[in-house]
């Protein structure tokens, strides 16, 4: 009896072992699904846009035949773009975040910026699109310029601004507070002279890949109304402009199959610099980290 | 102490410079008093800024609805707004579709992800893949409309051979691809901290891996691999470049996915980018789908939260 | 176990009747010697707990005031009172009053920033900022709007000499004091507050982190430091007490139970708890 039902149990015990060798190459196998696609893309655009990628590409604007169209316009469209979102993002972002850090006392008004912000990250990025729309194109009466786009894009970053502000604020420690206030340093000489310095290559990480984000979004420029096509770059911030990912959407719509080739090109400058941001974040993190 | 020193020491007095310098400080403390009011100040803008999106959005809504019945926005089923149809129901039903799509793509791929990042995959291998597998979702939407337009719907017209080249599969294929890290990493969290005790609680009693992740990781970790799931499809929700660019402009009320459609967010672009002039009925159509989209993001929104505070008073 | 907390009731009951015993021939011994910090009467509460009871303590100039008594017994919360660093809990009351000087430091009149570059402070574990030594040291004075180099130069010289740390660190002023010695940072963090000149220096728990050398090399420090310096240093360690400190403090449970001349304090104790403590049946 004891003979059988051991050997019972040997048997259930290889087919559950056997399953759970199943499941794991399961398992497995959907994670690389994701990893797949994600060589897959690469590739796509490598193969796509590389024939394209050259230096007339990159010093030359829009042109009616894919052959003579670059990215320039669009490129420093972006770079000026994001000057604006920086500037305007990290000041209100960072004070928004040493007041809830430092400032505000826990009460109801504090906690109600708190639960705004976290939503505020869950709306969709075209309705930033909207909001924009109204106020800054129409009742601020920018028109359809740089500055609409830049401040409607550091409102849509905000949220990642304020949020990776106040976590490398609090991982500054109680110490260098403490020692500082010691000192008869008042509240706003110690923010400013040891907690800042302290939280700032964690502030600075935050913003480049808050940066990043925004400089691959494109459905709130759309309805800001960046221009698919302008010839001249911005002289001023009441300028028209056109950023690299509107150029790429404007592209890839067109039917015939050369400008998906110019596209892709573009799609590869465009990652470029975001490979290029992300790494200065991850480098800037690795530098400083330790340190603290 | 030498004595050079001691005669420096008795000509340099610092609390008197220091009470000196007191004088001078009235700037200073101005500073003191203007700066938490500066501050202040910022942190009201992310405020206003949520007014201004509930006020441009109803504002705007209410103009449309002035011209356009409520109940005929919300129960029509035909939306051609260049000839005066606003029946709002193919646009939500495109959204759906997409989001249908979508969440059957991510979920078990991103959930799978997950079991196997947190259970099985040793940390060598979690801290290669999981960074990898992030990469997806910082991917700009415009480069997913791109890959989906030229690369995802030629590979499933090899499949479907009559598939047209805008149609809601390979747009929401591409979306489900790209809310995988989503799903994957809040779901991973949520098994992370799945106490260690109640695992080894199973495997005492002889369970294998598989076992324990049904039977002891996955309920556990129920609420907040639920919460990461709405966050993704709220996002989904809201996707706009991928649809737009892949899966048409066609609004149309379908379940079927090799159909050209349109999304909600599709539209305003599409609103947006055409002739629209200030004003008009179609102008503020764009806020009347706008604030429906909103609704239906905040909705999922404050479901994951609502979700995920009640699993943080289960530990 | 048990017995340990029947005792400690026993002894908060009798808490409120009790007076702190003050030894009467200190004040004779010391005529000449004055106080520069008086505390009458202090109670303090974390919110409805009571941390601090009815705390009277003359603390004298010029000479080591020791605080000791088991953890939680309100020793680290007493001498954070004494330059209201306390009330970086946003939910600290306090009653009674501090004198600095004969000026009532909870007045309003009295500027926290003043009393704390007049009542320096050393934490319990080394906090330098992460800056240069050079930095750190010329924080304080900067703070305060000194800017001159040449009065900074002097400064940051003067203080390090002051907390014997000169000869080690004179060429590595620009070096990072993240990337010192624990020993060496806290030489740094005296330094640091010497620097302002202050009146009297609060030590908390100084040494706790340290190895024995460097713990020595502090307790040196602290007794060159009392020629021009009023201490006040919290020690959880009896014999430290004993071998730096003029006048020993013992809370117990936040009362300062016995409060007399070192050597008194350890030979002689008054009270039936102080005895209890030194000898080590609990704490």
């Amino acid at each position: 009896m004891l003979g059988q039902n051991e050997e019972g149990i040997k048997k259930r015990m290889k087919g559950r072992v056997l399953k759970n060798k199943i499941m794991m190459g399961m398992f497995f196998l959907a994670t690389s699904v994701g990893l797949v696609f994600l060589v897959l893309l690469f590739y796509r655009v490598l193969t796509q846009g590389i024939g394209y990628l050259s230096w007339d590409y990159l010093t030359s604007g829009p042109a009616p035949y894919p052959e003579e169209a670059g990215i320039w316009i669009g490129m420093i469209g972006s770079i000026m773009l994001m000057v604006i979102v920086a500037i305007f993002s990290v000041i209100v972002g960072v004070a928004s975040a040493i007041y809830l850090e430092e400032y505000a006392s826990q009460n109801k008004f504090t906690e109600f910026i708190r639960v705004n912000i976290s939503n505020l990250a869950g709306v969709p990025s075209i309705v930033f699109g909207l909001l924009g729309l109204t106020f800054f194109v129409y009742m601020f009466n920018f028109g359809y310029t740089l500055i609409a786009g830049g401040l409607t894009m550091a409102l849509l970053i905000l949220p990642v601004i304020v949020v990776s502000a106040q976590e490398a604020l609090r991982s500054v420690p109680i110490d260098l507070h403490q020692a500082s206030l010691g000192m008869g340093a008042s509240k706003w000489q110690t923010i400013a002279r040891v907690i800042l310095p302290a939280a700032l290559p964690g502030i600075l990480t935050g913003t480049i890949i808050a940066l990043s984000r925004a400089i691959g979004e494109t459905a709130p420029l759309i309805i800001v109304g960046a221009a698919t096509a302008i010839y001249t770059l911005p002289d001023s911030l009441l300028a028209k402009y056109t950023v690299m990912p509107i150029q790429i959407y404007n592209w890839t719509g067109r039917p015939q199959e050369e400008w998906q080739f110019v596209a892709g090109a573009g799609i590869i400058i465009l990652l470029a610099v975001l490979l290029l941001m992300n790494s200065i974040a991850v480098f800037i993190r690795n530098k400083f980290q330790q340190r603290l | 102490m030498d004595k050079s020193l001691q005669s420096e020491g008795n000509k340099l007095n610092v609390q008197d410079l220091i009470e000196r310098n007191k004088q001078k400080t009235t700037f200073g403390q101005r500073i003191e008093k203007i700066i938490p009011w500066f501050l202040l100040f910022c942190a009201i803008i992310s405020v206003l800024t949520t007014v201004g999106i509930l006020f441009t959005l109803l504002r705007e809504s209410i103009g449309f609805f002035s011209n356009v019945s409520m109940i005929d926005f919300y129960t029509g089923t035909n939306w051609s707004p260049w000839s005066g149809d606003y029946g709002v129901a193919p646009l939500i039903g495109g959204t759906l579709l997409i989001t249908l799509i979508a969440t059957v793509v991510a979920v078990p791929l991103g959930l799978m992800s997950a079991i196997f990042l947190s259970e099985y995959a040793n940390d060598k291998v979690r801290r290669v893949i999981k960074p990898i597998l992030e990469v997806l979702a910082g991917i700009p939407t415009v480069v997913y409309g791109y890959f989906a337009l030229t690369f995802v719907t030629p590979m499933f017209q090899g499949i479907i051979p009559d598939l047209g080249i805008f149609n809601a599969l390979s747009g929401g294929f591409v979306v489900g691809i790209m809310i995988i890290p989503m799903v994957a990493s809040l779901s991973e969290d949520a098994m992370n901290s799945v106490p260690n005790a109640l695992r080894e609680g199973a495997y005492g009693l002889g369970a294998t891996k598989l076992e324990v992740v049904y039977k002891v990781v996955l309920p556990a970790a129920f609420s907040g691999i639920v919460a990461s799931i709405v966050l993704a499809i709220s996002r989904a929700i809201g996707e706009t470049m991928i649809v737009t660019i892949a899966a048409g402009a066609t609004p149309n009320l379908t379940f079927d996915p090799t159909e050209s459609i349109q999304t909600m967010t599709a539209f305003i672009v599409q609103a947006a980018t055409g002739d629209t002039t200030f004003g008009s009925t179609i102008y503020y159509s764009l806020y009347a789908v706008g604030m429906t989209l909103f609704v239906f993001t905040l909705g999922m929104n404050l479901l994951a939260q609502y979700i995920s505070r009640k699993f943080r008073e289960e530990y | 176990m048990t017995k340990i907390s029947e005792e400690t009731q026993e002894t908060r009951a009798g808490s409120i009747t009790s007076k702190p015993i003050v030894e009467k021939k200190d004040k004779q011994q010391n005529r000449e010697s004055k106080n520069v910090m008086q505390v009458e009467d202090l109670n303090l509460w974390y919110g409805s707990n009571q941390a601090l009871y009815e705390i009277n303590m003359d603390v004298p100039e010029k000479r080591v005031t020791a605080i000791i008594g088991p953890s939680g017994c309100g020793k680290s919360t007493f001498i954070k009172t004494l330059n209201r660093m306390v009330e970086m809990v946003p939910i600290v009351k306090t009653s009674g009053s501090i004198k600095y000087r004969d000026q009532d430091i909870f007045n309003g009149n009295f500027k926290q920033e003043y009393l704390r570059t007049k009542v320096g402070m050393v934490f319990q574990s080394p906090n330098p900022f992460p800056k240069s030594v050079y930095d750190n040291v010329a924080y304080g004075p900067r703070v305060h709007g000194i800017k001159k180099k040449e009065v900074l130069d002097e400064i940051v010289e003067k203080s390090l000499k002051d907390a014997a740390i000169w000869d080690e660190l004179k060429d590595r002023l620009d070096a990072n004091a993240y990337g010192l010695s624990g020993g060496q940072q806290q030489r740094v963090c005296i330094a640091r507050a010497l620097a302002v000149e202050p009146d009297v220096i609060l030590m908390d728990e100084p040494t706790s982190s340290l190895d024995p050398i460097s713990t020595s090399k502090v307790e040196e420090l602290v007794q060159e430091l009392k020629k021009k310096y009023s201490i006040i240093i919290v020690t959880h360690n009896m014999q430290q007490a004993a071998r730096i400190s003029d006048k020993t403090a013992f809370f117990l449970n936040g009362e300062l139970v016995e409060f007399a001349e070192t050597d008194d304090l350890f030979q002689n104790p008054q009270d039936k708890r102080t005895e209890d403590y030194i000898t080590g049946r609990f704490g």
